[in-house]
């Protein structure tokens, strides 16, 4: 276990060095963020200090070897635009945006594990056939349709929601959370379903399919031979063995909603992490551009890291030891 | 306290907070954020809106751009190089009164601000001699050359409150730091409200980047008491969620819907909406500086734009008004030159820029194009209204001229960088004149390229004219108005006659609100909380 660790740890140093180099490097190559910063009206003089305040004037290989002494003493650089450091613009984010993904990846799995679930089990009868039917819809509509769809009809024409933001928040321990107001709750129950449905779809059919293909195993026909109750058997026998590729892709959605939710958010205007990211790019803000990407790859690392440590506890024969060379 | 007594404690407050402040409170949604509450830090449309309702300045626009007093009550040039502005009786939101003192100081600390973008508001500054308070009431400013656009530049210049540092007797001595012993404000420092202390109608409650902006307004204001006592800014980019939150009844007032939901908001009960012309004009700059120009190619292997007869027969060539009409749904007004008709330095008669395809062809032929020649028109798709689609417009009408025309539509972070380094020969430019007068435009587009004067910073096209560059420099050092007036005039008629950029339109703005509030649309495009009032 301290040795898995260990390695991977070390490999995902590599990732980040990696990612960054590519990061800085492409939005080097978008343009020069002089042109979108500094209005026309600047002197020449105030234009040059400006250029030489953000270390523009280096060659790239030196204003990235910068970034990379700076960023391991922790400093991943300050953002052109608004003058702050780009971590603690983030940083400012992330409880926004984790409070959504939260919700939404829980209502994926209290809403997609059992109804995936129930249509693997009854797959031929007209229940289940209607829930994988349905499903289909989960993928098929464009998130940016849906979402306003969703506004219109709760917001717009019912009045039981609001349309945009975020609601009243309380701090705890420093953090602002709105799930632990009413308003809270009324103002992310909209794009946490938004984000939620097309995942509710894939782990509801990737669900199914695994029932299903279960059902048919021996260990299976055994246990049902053996007499034990149904129940019994979807619990131990089923449901965990196909936990598995389930669990994979919940993590790995849970990254991607973190890092890249960023249609919902631009729909609901929730002042999350992937609306920053877009305004970065659109402004060339490459410290920020820079280390959100950096800050996402983190987020990825660790939670493939949990994922993994959830195979061993779900299935024994997985064993958390690299393999060796 | 457990966490359902939490809940409900918090959950009264709520409440009790909102029946109390609703029918004062006034939510506005932004189509673009603010980047810092600093007044002084990036020469930003949104940034100076929102400044200019925390802190004042000594000269103001009203809703159309002409001056009229702010903290200064009057002003007057004692000659070509002084200027003395009269202060008001006004009080900081913190109580204090305002100085002579409090002015020196926030020229001072503009020119010393080392964080700010560009520090386009420390080049005021730097034209300025000495700066001297006579009385308690009477500031006199003395510029290094005749400056005669000091009162309109001092429009952006929000005055800070000198008890944010620590000084001794303040001077303007920009070598002694003007008598500053602490540290400069930092950005950081207006943004989490300590230093956040004008004389405006509001003050500031919060600002979290991305989230909001809370207002409250300030009692101790000088002028009219502003209706709003809470005013939210909510930053929603996209128009879509914007107007959808004005219509679910989140938002009382929101910026710039989209032109074409206007039809939408007019056929819905209970929401109304202000056009306002803007002074921001749209325009296509023409690459006339080189022999060689890299996206124009024709048979005889010069560059055709050279010839102001090629210019004259591409303005001709396009149907400003069917632009408007069709592509803007009327949001927008034909441009015949750089700054709407009526404001200072502009033609009362400019020559009209009539759609007439038959005379361009002619115009064409006669230039020794009768074949035309291949041309790409270089423009943005997300940075003015209709941008892409406004170019594809405008490539049609040159095809029916006879002229090649390609479309190169692209996103405004790689636009403006290749702008810059010259890689267009057509180019879309949009131009916003802050200070309501004709100087502008001229400066930075027209005259030659000249960045160690600070002229022709813009002009990409590299046109030059040296009997324009000479009239516009006059003109700018000209005190008298009346003077000024004239030799901008003659300026403008020289570049009309050459058009080494050719003027579309004027875009209009748009405000959308619910129903029971007026807003008083303005032509710098700045959305301000007072502008929004009850109807009666």
């Amino acid at each position: 276990m301290v040795l898995f660790t260990l390695r991977r740890f070390i490999q995902s140093l590599f990732v980040l060095l990696a990612v960054s180099v590519v990061v800085f490097f492409a939005v080097y190559a978008v343009g020069d963020p002089i042109e979108l910063l500094v209005s026309p009206e600047a002197t020449m003089e105030a234009r040059a200090a400006t250029i030489a305040r953000l270390g523009l004037d280096q060659p790239i290989w030196q204003q990235y070897f910068t970034f990379l002494w700076r960023a391991l003493h922790g400093d991943l650089g300050t953002s052109f635009v608004h003058g702050i450091p780009a971590i603690e613009l983030i940083v400012q984010r992330i409880p926004a945006t984790f409070e959504l993904v939260v919700v939404a990846i829980t209502l994926t799995c209290v809403i997609g594990i059992p109804l995936g679930l129930v249509a693997g089990l009854y797959r031929d009868r007209p229940l289940g056939r209607g829930i994988m039917a349905t499903s289909v819809l989960g993928f098929s509509l464009p998130n940016f349709w849906q979402g306003m769809m969703l506004i219109l009809l709760f917001a717009v024409w019912l009045g039981w929601l609001p349309a945009s933001g975020r609601g009243d928040t309380v701090s705890v321990l420093g953090v602002p959370l709105s799930i632990l107001t009413a308003d809270g709750w009324a103002h992310v129950a909209m794009p946490a379903v938004n984000l939620a449905l097309a995942n509710i779809a894939l782990v509801l059919r990737l669900t199914a399919t695994g029932v299903s293909e279960a059902q048919s195993q021996e260990y299976v026909k055994f246990a049902r031979a053996k007499g034990v109750r149904p129940g019994r058997i979807v619990r131990r026998h089923i449901l965990r063995n196909i936990l598995i590729p389930v669990v994979t892709v919940v993590g790995m959605e849970f990254g991607s909603l973190i890092a890249y939710s960023t249609i919902t958010e631009t729909v609901f205007a929730w002042p999350g992490m992937g609306k920053l990211l877009i305004d970065s790019v659109y402004q060339l803000d490459r410290p920020v551009v820079v280390a959100y990407v950096m800050l996402v790859t983190l987020i990825f690392v660790i939670v493939n890291f949990i994922v993994d440590i959830m195979y061993a506890a779900l299935d024994p024969r997985v064993q958390l030891v690299a393999p060796a060379q | 306290m457990s966490a359902s007594c939490l809940r409900t404690a918090v959950l009264a407050a709520l409440f009790g907070l909102a029946a109390g402040a609703h029918a004062q409170s006034l939510t506005i949604a932004l189509a673009s954020e603010p980047t810092a509450i600093d007044p002084h830090y990036h020469q930003a449309t949104p940034n100076n809106a929102m400044a200019s309702q925390i802190f004042e300045t000594l000269v103001a626009q009203d809703a159309k751009m002409s001056l009229i007093p702010g903290l200064a009550t009057s002003w007057k040039t004692l000659d070509d190089t002084t200027w003395e502005f009269k202060l008001r009786d006004a009080k900081f939101s913190n109580g204090q009164p305002l100085t002579p003192q409090d002015v020196i100081f926030t020229f001072c600390r503009a020119m010393n601000n080392e964080e700010a973008i560009a520090g386009s508001y420390a080049a005021v500054v730097q034209k300025f001699a000495d700066v001297q308070a006579v009385d308690a009431h009477t500031l006199r400013i003395k510029t290094l050359k005749p400056y005669p656009l000091l009162a309109n530049d001092l429009t952006r210049t929000g005055i800070l409150w000198s008890g944010i540092v620590e000084h001794g007797p303040i001077v303007f001595d920009l070598d002694k730091k003007c008598g500053v012993t602490g540290a400069w404000p930092k950005v950081a420092d207006f943004n989490n409200g300590k230093n956040a202390i004008g004389t405006g109608p509001y003050k500031l409650k919060s600002y979290v980047k991305g989230t909001g902006i809370e207002l409250e307004r300030n009692d101790g204001y000088w002028g009219d008491k502003p209706e709003w006592r809470h005013v939210r800014f909510v930053p929603v980019p996209n128009a879509g969620p914007r107007l959808t939150g004005l219509l679910a009844g989140d938002f009382d007032v929101i910026e710039s819907p989209a032109a074409r939901d206007v039809q939408r908001i007019k056929s819905t009960p209970g929401f109304g909406y202000v056009v306002t012309p803007s002074v921001r004009v749209v325009y296509f700059q023409f690459d006339v500086g080189r022999d060689a120009s890299p996206l124009v190619k024709a048979d005889n292997g010069k560059n055709p734009l050279q010839d102001v007869r090629v210019r004259r027969a591409i303005s001709m060539a396009i149907d400003r008004k069917t632009i408007v009409d069709r592509i803007m749904d009327g949001m927008a007004t034909p441009a015949n030159q750089f700054l709407p008709d009526g404001m200072f330095g502009t033609l009362p008669h400019p020559p009209q820029l009539k759609y007439d395809p038959e005379g361009a062809r002619k115009l064409l032929a006669e230039a020794g194009y009768p074949n035309g020649f291949e041309l790409t028109l270089s423009s943005t798709n997300d940075r003015y209204i209709n941008d892409g689609q406004i170019t594809q417009a405008v490539a049609q009408y040159l095809s029916r001229v006879g002229i090649k025309t390609h479309v190169d539509a692209m996103t405004r972070s790689v636009y403006f960088p290749k702008r810059a380094k010259r890689e267009f020969s057509f180019a879309m430019g949009g131009w916003s004149s802050e200070t309501g007068e004709a100087s502008s435009f001229l400066q930075y587009w027209v005259t030659s390229f000249a960045p160690e004067l600070g002229m022709g910073t813009s002009n990409y096209g590299r046109y030059s004219n040296p009997e324009l560059d000479r009239i516009f420099r006059q003109a700018v050092t000209t005190v008298d108005d009346a003077k000024r007036e004239k030799l901008l005039q003659q300026a403008l008629t020289l570049t009309l006659a050459d058009l080494p950029s050719i003027p579309l339109h004027y875009e209009s703005s748009i405000w959308a609100f619910r129903k029971g509030l007026t807003y008083e649309g303005r032509a710098d495009q700045y959305t301000l909380a007072s502008s929004v009032k009850s109807a009666r």
